[in-house]
């Protein structure tokens, strides 16, 4: 079985309010998909509903071949979930933490409990009080409890938001060392460096998803066009010109400059001459690679 | 006064921090940091949870003590001048209360006078303030139901009311959305340009600091790097190397074997390499032959700008790596 | 039911409980102070009450009289005084409670054998010691005059067995001697039970919340059920304990007598453990905040100490309270715990409170449980 979820028109409503709209993805084993959205976009609700904590309100699910309607208890015994907020009990050690997640999955080994340690990288802290922990190993801590049952599908939120650079890599490494050995990731994220590290990427919106391919296909399909940066000064009246201008498809301050997506067959050096005749005379224009921000403000109609 | 741009003329020091420190107990939260603002500049305080951003944003405005060093804002001393200093002063923390049982009307007019706004002042100053930032035509809604971003502009106004020339932000996008996050930053950038106020803004996103004029990046209470984006950026230039193709774990393996190369980093379909800058041919040479003998494919092989990340983990293995030298 | 999860779950518990010692501490100290202050201090004995005297008969008989009132411990005279005015300053300083006025022919009338009176006056600022007080005064006096009435047929020949036909016998049942700690300390029991594990279940629920590890718990295979049972048992284990420990203090420091048999004792202790657990769990269940929590249950707290006769008696209250007391479960379990131990009856003279126990245990844990179901989702 390679597909490890399948979605068919997945809705969920709270009253009047729609949560999540008629969404349908498929994830195939060894993916790891991050799912871009804002908060109270509907990231949350879908996986609650992929993990049978919400009845979905229309629309059919399987998450490891399981029916999420009728099959919610042997889904949950086989996915791991690592919250945001890291789901720690800050008076329990490390060692008793990972213990009492391994007993409420039935995970009674002793072994089993001191490898996830090892392999996270936190032997050395088993004895020390999670409150005593900084961020980073608290974060590993949390992957520690979502892998400790060797799930097969794991569900991650946010999982690196607020830690250092170097403490990212390090846990994405990991990441895909379980990718490799054949775990499939979902990623939620409202964080766009985050995103840059999933094989594909779900871009939600008001409980719709906008989008999901690869990164690169995305900055490709979406944007239609090739992202540029543009000095110019006066920097203001420099936008208020561009925004004027037929050419561009989008322009935006970025810092002391101005982030401008133009189509393929726009040539910049059009736009270029029309800014130095408008009086811009120290313009330049750089090209650069388009980030999935310029892709989601693409998608948002921006 | 200053009405140029900041680069045409010499600049005015607007937020001075000379070694300042804070302990908090044991824990050195600030620890002898020093950064300057100028007028029209935006500076960015780039670092994880507990870095110290916050409590270096809470020592700039006065809100903590100072344990050792120097503050001073627009040229006021923020201990012995603690007044004339906060009147310069706009400030927006990390979680900014509104009164949600007040309309948005209310809520400006409310910090108008708070700040000490004269009553013959506060509504033409209320509304500019509020057309600035795009709520004007909602001055009768309640600030509970405004959505999460016309709340953060809500907030961005009421620090904006006393018209500040200095504004400290305090993770100000965390949690909204790239097109509200996209919004609330043509402000701030309008703001530094037109009005020339002095910036510094905390983010704990990379790509967020990107957006700032100049970066110090924070790391256990102390400045570790600092720079513009483009300079910090261009120390890396030629040293990332951009590798597409599969299966990405061989690739990423055998990259790591190769002498010159620092390190891997899977991004998604891809992987990031960074080499020793001048080994560039050597190393793409080298590992195409490689991969084709272990049967993998590497379908693009080119060079890219670095990111910020890059220079982040870049710089602290290299003083990780000096440090073990110097043992 | 009882697996690895459950397992797992109580050993965590435990531990957290173990890491909290100043907690622990409170939850084993409170009790033992709870039960000395109700003990001694919440007691509506009446002892060593101040009374001023004024005798204007100056007699032999008067003296006798105020021998008596010296001899019973109720009272102490503290002053003679030779004036009423006299008498009633010292009463409006609040100096004595209570004032014997004997007028100046008391010694010729009880030697004449006409019905002699004293006066007996009362500050009845404390109806609570007023009346214990009036009765007192009055029991001394009568059981004085029986000894005068007695002393005066036998001195007319009319032999030894008269005094008995005369005599007024007072008998009180199973507190023989009025005192206050026995009635207290039952209810200190069914308190504790009650405030203990109601607060103590709400916030523990209410902290996994608040902390965030409520929803890692809920994505794991673990049942509501399961998590129920795994929060509260520790906490039933701490309330037992508790139970003992009063009970233990109370018979040994107070010597609260212990009549009824231990086994039904705790095992209906245990039945309003249910209800107390109950009310807890449908508290976590309305809170967000451990302070939210503590507040729900305390909110329940007053009513229930006030409206279960744990200080005054239920059958002086006006009617409508004594309805609204009968949706409080502290009401059963102190009639329970306080005939348990003062009489000695047994489940044939309880059915009534048992059977209201159950129903309420039965009916909040229902709901606490369809609702905490619910919170999960």
């Amino acid at each position: 079985m390679d597909e490890v979820i399948r979605v068919e028109g997945l809705t969920k409503r709270f009253g009047d309010f729609t949560a999540v709209d008629q969404v349908s993805f498929t994830v195939q084993r060894g993916e790891v998909i991050g799912y871009l959205g804002p908060n109270g976009s509907g990231k949350t609700t879908t996986i609650r509903m992929l993990l049978g904590l919400l009845l979905p309100s229309e629309g059919k699910a399987w998450v490891l071949g399981y029916d999420i309607w009728r099959q919610s208890e042997a889904i949950r015994r086989q996915c791991g979930y690592m919250s945001q907020k890291f789901s720690l009990y800050h008076d329990l050690t490390v060692e008793e933490n990972l213990r009492f997640y391994g007993g409420v999955y039935g995970v009674g080994e002793e072994i089993q409990i001191q490898a996830t340690l090892e392999r996270v990288g936190l032997a050395a802290q088993r004895q020390t009080m999670v409150s005593a922990l900084a961020t980073g190993w608290k974060q590993r801590l949390a992957l520690a409890i979502a892998i400790v049952h060797r799930p097969q599908l794991l569900f991650l939120d946010e999982p690196t938001s607020g830690v250092d650079p170097t403490a990212r890599r390090a846990f994405w490494d990991l990441i895909y060392e379980l990718v490799h050995e054949g775990v499939t990731a979902l990623v939620t994220t409202h964080y766009m460096d985050e995103a840059e590290y999933c094989g594909k990427v779900g871009v939600m919106r008001d409980g719709k998803l906008l989008a999901l391919d690869t990164p690169e296909q995305l900055k490709k399909q979406v944007l239609r066009g090739l992202a540029y940066d543009l000095f110019a000064t006066p920097l203001i009246e420099a936008l208020s010109f561009l925004e004027a201008s037929p050419l561009p498809l989008r322009v935006g301050l970025s810092g002391d400059h101005l982030r401008v997506i133009l189509p393929k067959e726009v040539e910049p050096s059009c736009l270029l001459a029309e800014l130095q005749q408008a009086g811009y005379g120290e313009a330049r224009i750089e090209p650069v690679e388009a980030s999935l921000e310029d892709v989601f403000l693409a998608l948002s109609g921006k | 006064m200053c009405i140029l741009e900041s680069n045409l003329r010499p600049s005015t020091v607007l937020i001075q921090a000379i070694e300042i420190t804070k302990r908090f107990g044991e824990l050195c939260a600030v620890d002898q940091v020093s950064l300057t603002v100028n007028c029209g500049e935006i500076v960015g305080l780039v670092g994880a949870d507990g870095a110290g951003k916050t409590t270096t944003l809470r020592l700039i405005c006065g809100a903590l003590k100072l344990d050792a060093g120097q503050i001073r804002i627009g040229g006021y001393d923020i201990q012995q001048q603690t007044e004339e200093a906060r009147a310069q002063i706009g400030y927006l923390p990390q979680r900014f209360s509104l009164y949600e049982e007040l309309t948005v009307m209310e809520n400006i007019r409310f910090f108008a006078e708070a700040r000490g706004v004269q009553r013959e002042e506060w509504l033409p100053r209320c509304l500019d303030i509020l057309k600035f930032v795009g709520l004007a035509a909602f001055t009768e809604r309640l600030a509970g139901k405004l959505s999460g971003g016309m709340k953060q502009k809500l907030g961005l106004a009421a620090a904006l009311v006393h018209s500040p020339k200095v504004l400290l932000l305090d993770e100000p996008t965390t949690g909204v959305d790239p097109v509200t996050r996209q919004d609330f930053w043509q402000l701030i950038i309008r703001l530094a340009a037109q009005e020339q106020t002095a910036i510094l803004v905390s983010t704990p996103y990379m790509d967020e600091a990107s957006r700032c004029h100049r970066i110090h990046f924070m790391r256990e209470g102390k400045i570790f790097i600092e720079g513009t984006p483009a300079n910090l950026k261009a120390s890396l230039s030629g040293s990332i190397l951009e590798v597409r193709g599969e299966p990405l774990p061989l690739l990423r393996q055998l990259a790591l074997e190769e002498p010159g190369v620092l390190n891997a980093q899977r991004f998604g379909d891809r992987l990031h390499l960074r080499v020793i800058a001048g080994k560039s041919t050597e190393i793409s040479a080298a590992l195409q032959k490689r991969a084709k003998q272990a049967g993998g494919k590497i379908t693009a092989l080119h060079w890219v700008e670095a990111q910020l990340e890059d220079v982040f983990i870049a710089l602290l293995e290299d003083e990780r790596r000096g440090r073990s030298h110097s043992r | 039911m009882v697996n690895s999860r459950l397992i797992a779950l109580i050993r965590k518990e435990f531990i957290q409980i173990r890491r909290d010692p100043r907690t622990l501490a409170l939850i084993i100290v409170i009790p033992i102070m709870q039960l000395f202050l109700l003990g001694y201090a919440a007691t509506n004995d009446v002892r060593n009450v101040p009374l001023a005297v004024l005798d204007q008969d100056r007699s032999s008989a008067a003296r006798r009289l105020l021998d008596a009132y010296r001899a019973a411990d109720y009272f102490r005279i503290t002053h003679a005084v030779s004036s009423e005015r006299q008498l009633r300053d010292l009463i409006d300083r609040g100096v004595v409670r209570a004032g014997l006025i004997i007028p100046p022919n008391y010694g010729e009338k009880v030697h004449s054998g006409k019905p002699a009176s004293v006066a007996f006056v009362l500050d009845g600022s404390d109806p609570t010691v007023a009346s214990t007080a009036l009765s007192a005064a009055q029991l001394i006096g009568q059981a004085h005059a029986t000894a005068i009435l007695a002393e005066r047929a036998q001195r007319q020949g009319f032999g030894s067995n008269l005094d008995s036909a005369l005599e007024v016998r007072t008998q009180v049942w199973y507190n023989p001697d009025l005192i206050s700690a026995y009635f207290m300390i039952p209810g200190v029991i069914g308190m504790i039970l009650y405030a203990l594990t109601s607060i103590l279940t709400a916030t523990a629920i209410v902290r996994e919340r608040e902390r965030g590890t409520i929803e890692q718990l809920i994505v794991t295979p673990i049942r509501p059920i399961e998590l129920v049972v795994g929060k509260l048992f520790p906490y039933v284990v701490l309330a037992i304990i508790n139970a003992i420990e009063v009970l233990v203090l109370g018979a040994w420091w107070f010597d609260v007598p212990v009549r009824g048999n231990l086994g039904l004792i705790l095992a209906l202790s245990g039945l309003f453990l249910l209800s107390s657990l109950g009310i807890g769990l449908f508290g976590s269940t309305i809170a967000n905040t451990q302070q939210e929590a503590m507040l729900t249950v305390w909110m329940t707290l007053l009513p229930s100490i006030f409206l279960s006769g744990f200080f005054f008696p239920l059958e002086a209250m006006p009617k409508v309270l004594q309805w609204i007391s009968y949706i409080f479960p502290l009401r059963y379990y102190l009639v329970i715990i306080r005939t348990l131990l003062l009489k000695g009856g047994g489940v044939s003279a309880l059915w009534e409170q048992i059977l209201a126990l159950t129903l309420f245990g039965v009916v909040i844990m229902g709901a606490a449980a369809r609702r905490f179901r619910k919170r999960l989702d």
